[in-house]
């Protein structure tokens, strides 16, 4: 047994697993050289760690050498922790057997700074062309781009990598100078823009001629580190939003600082802020899929999300001068507002109506959940409520049931709580 | 009273559908001969499956279902569950009987309950796609047995001659007793007796059939799993939701260290 290899893995893996990128899908990269793997479908998660985190693809570090010294960071210089790193041939074979065991879909490949940003950034473009050239490989590569690395390295990367990401990882300008000295948001925007353009660029030839070569076809994702600095939910948000529209991201990720090290420059907090993560990408959700601007979310005045209740309810309950919303005629994107109910139920009810007015049990047996719905909605102009409560009373009897039994969405509540506590 | 039996296969229930069009006889139950039990009334129809009077069924259908509408009805077979006849036989006479589409109409109950039944068949296809995990044997092969709880080992082969085209490999469905092997040309259907390739014991390998490096990567993927994890953050009620326990026996990952 390669005792070795198996030193290595530990150490790497644990390395890169605060960063929560998971995704596999989006890639369209078919198997047209019968060589090894697909990754044109959608996403597959091959299993599950105990902390409920997806794992699709072998997430490692090449190394965990670094020369910055980021405070929030497991790897910074100044940490004690051990130090490995995998050759390209190491991680090459652990990629290649493991997917044709069907444990993964891909490579997620980050490093440490080692020597310098085009050094380092070198490496890891030099294992996914291994990959895609020497194994036929057509599973799906996740490239992490080095901050200050060459313009031609990305480009190259683009080639074979089916996404490429930047983490900004600290949500304001500010936060980063004081926690990444190193590091700062130009150069971190830099090889973002070029992504973006290249992306751009390859989108545009391919329009042209077929053959254009493929950049990222999967596009480019981000990192937030959510708690480990003061940020209103609202500021980063915000920059979710800009780095939605700005740099066509597909997605940003956002991390509940594990508390990894004591560094004084950090915010003192002893649990990860794993709700308040949870009601973030609730509220991304709202901005992708529901067709919500980030000001209806948030707003000065309201700058933090509720940590009780979701952000789809927060507004609603802050907006109820657009309910109720009658199910047999509204709009879909008006239904899509109502609490619970999610696309696939909005769907389902546009689809149903054109056939037969619905009524409430309609909606129960097509498996809509009306126990938020029901206090925003009317079917036929009947309700289910006879009374009328302001929004205060309505988020009570939501968060703690109608009578003296208790909610589950309480109960549910209260089980998030004793897990974090 | 007509009571129609069929010999089990997609084809002959839709030979069932032509039938009892035919006749006009609309049935009271329709079973698979080795299940149906004689009955003191009413008539028992035999349909002898007729590939022609399916494909005109067939036809008739595709023309009036979409194609997601189409994998539904086929889904709902491979669902196998009780009275899983009768339901794509009313699903068919009302497509038939409507003169317009009723495709989305979740307000009729057996079309709203397909499309569960799809939902449900092709959670579990993808949970295979996910869970299977194969074990490389000393002569090459990639094998893996699986027991669903639908049939879904024909809804997944397309995926896997797709991904593993330069390997050879075979999924064993332990608990219907049939498989799928692929040999770097074609993929084929085969039963346990076929001494073609598998001498497996109800589907399972030992480890002296492995390759000499498998024991070695089930450990180092086992390594990774317990390191890509993150304590601080434990979640055990979230991580049964996503894999419960019933998938276990598939996952190495599951299975005591090999450390």
């Amino acid at each position: 047994m390669n005792d070795k290899i198996i030193g290595k893995l530990k150490i790497l893996a644990d390395a890169a697993k605060y960063d929560v990128s998971c995704s596999s899908s989006g890639g369209k990269r078919k198997n047209e050289n019968k060589g090894l793997g697909n990754a044109e479908g959608m996403g597959i998660c091959h299993s599950y760690t105990e902390d409920g985190r997806c794992v699709s693809l072998l997430k490692i570090l090449l190394t965990n050498f670094c020369i910055y010294d980021c405070a929030y960071c497991v790897t910074r210089k100044s940490n004690d922790v051990q130090r490995a790193a995998f050759t390209v041939q190491e991680v090459v074979d652990l990629t290649i057997n493991f997917y044709r065991r069907n444990y993964i879909e891909g490579l997620f490949l980050s490093s440490g700074i080692f020597k310098n940003a085009d050094y380092t950034m070198e490496r890891l473009v030099r294992v996914a062309k291994k990959l895609r050239q020497e194994e036929k490989f057509n599973g799906y590569i996740h490239l992490k781009t080095i901050p200050g690395a060459s313009e031609e390295l990305i480009k190259e990367a683009g080639l074979y990598a089916d996404r490429l990401s930047v983490n900004i990882e600290l949500p304001s300008e500010q936060s980063l100078q004081s926690l990444a000295p190193e590091k700062n948001y130009t150069e971190i925007l830099l090889p973002m823009g070029s992504i973006k353009d290249q992306l751009v660029q390859a989108k545009e030839e391919s329009k042209l001629f077929k053959a254009t070569p493929k950049f990222a076809p999967a596009g480019q994702s981000t990192q937030l580190i959510v708690g480990a600095t003061a940020e209103s939910d609202r500021q980063i948000l915000q920059l979710s939003d800009q780095l939605y529209k700005g740099y066509s991201l597909k997605r940003v990720y956002y991390s509940g600082y594990v508390p990894v090290s004591t560094d004084s420059r950090l915010s003192i907090i002893t649990e990860p802020p794993i709700i308040r993560e949870n009601r973030i990408y609730q509220a991304d959700w709202l901005m992708r899929f529901y067709g919500f601007d980030v000001k209806e979310i948030l707003d000065e005045a309201n700058p933090n999300l509720d940590l009780d209740i979701d952000p789809k309810l927060g507004w609603a309950l802050r907006n109820r001068h657009f309910f109720p919303v009658e199910i047999n005629t509204a709009d879909y994107e008006m239904i899509l507002r109502v609490p619970g109910i999610g696309v696939k139920s909005a769907k389902k009810i546009v689809s149903a109506r054109r056939f037969a007015p619905l009524h409430f049990d309609h909606l129960r047996q097509m498996g809509v959940v009306l126990k938020r719905a029901k206090y925003f909605i009317t079917c036929q102009t009947k309700s289910l409520q006879r009374q009328d409560f302001d929004s205060e009373q309505l988020r009570r009897r939501i968060l703690f049931g109608e009578g003296s039994v208790r909610s589950a969405l309480l109960t549910q509540q209260l089980d998030l709580f004793r897990q974090v506590g | 009273m007509y009571f129609y039996t069929y010999d089990g296969s997609f084809e002959g229930l839709l030979t069932v559908v032509f039938e009892a069009y035919e006749r006009k006889a609309w049935p009271t139950a329709i079973e698979p001969e080795q299940l149906a039990q004689p009955s003191m009334f009413g008539e028992t129809v035999r349909v002898v499956t007729d590939e022609e009077k399916a494909n005109r069924v067939w036809q008739g259908l595709k023309k009036r279902l979409s194609v997601t509408a189409q994998e539904s009805l086929y889904y709902t077979y491979l669902w196998e569950q009780t009275g899983f006849e009768r339901l794509i036989f009313d699903y068919a006479r009302l497509v038939f009987d409507s003169p317009e589409s009723v495709e989305g109409n979740y307000t009729a109950p057996f079309i709203l309950q397909v499309q569960q039944i799809h939902k449900q068949v092709h959670r579990e296809k993808h949970r295979m796609e996910a869970f299977v995990r194969f074990q490389k044997t000393a002569d090459g092969l990639y094998y893996a047995s699986i027991s669903p709880d639908f049939n879904v080992l024909p809804l997944i082969v397309r995926h896997f001659e797709k991904r593993y085209a330069d390997q050879r490999w075979a999924i064993y469905d332990a608990s219907r007793r049939y498989g799928v092997y692929y040999d770097l040309k074609h993929t084929s259907f085969v039963q346990l007796e076929n001494p073609g390739i598998t001498p497996k014991q109800q589907g399972k390998l030992s480890t002296d059939q492995f390759d000499e490096n498998e024991t070695r990567y089930q450990m180092l993927w086992q390594v990774y799993f317990d390191h890509v994890n993150i304590p601080e953050r434990k979640n055990p009620k979230l991580h049964l939701r996503h894999i419960p326990k019933r998938y276990w026996k598939y996952l190495s990952e599951k299975q005591p260290r090999l450390q």
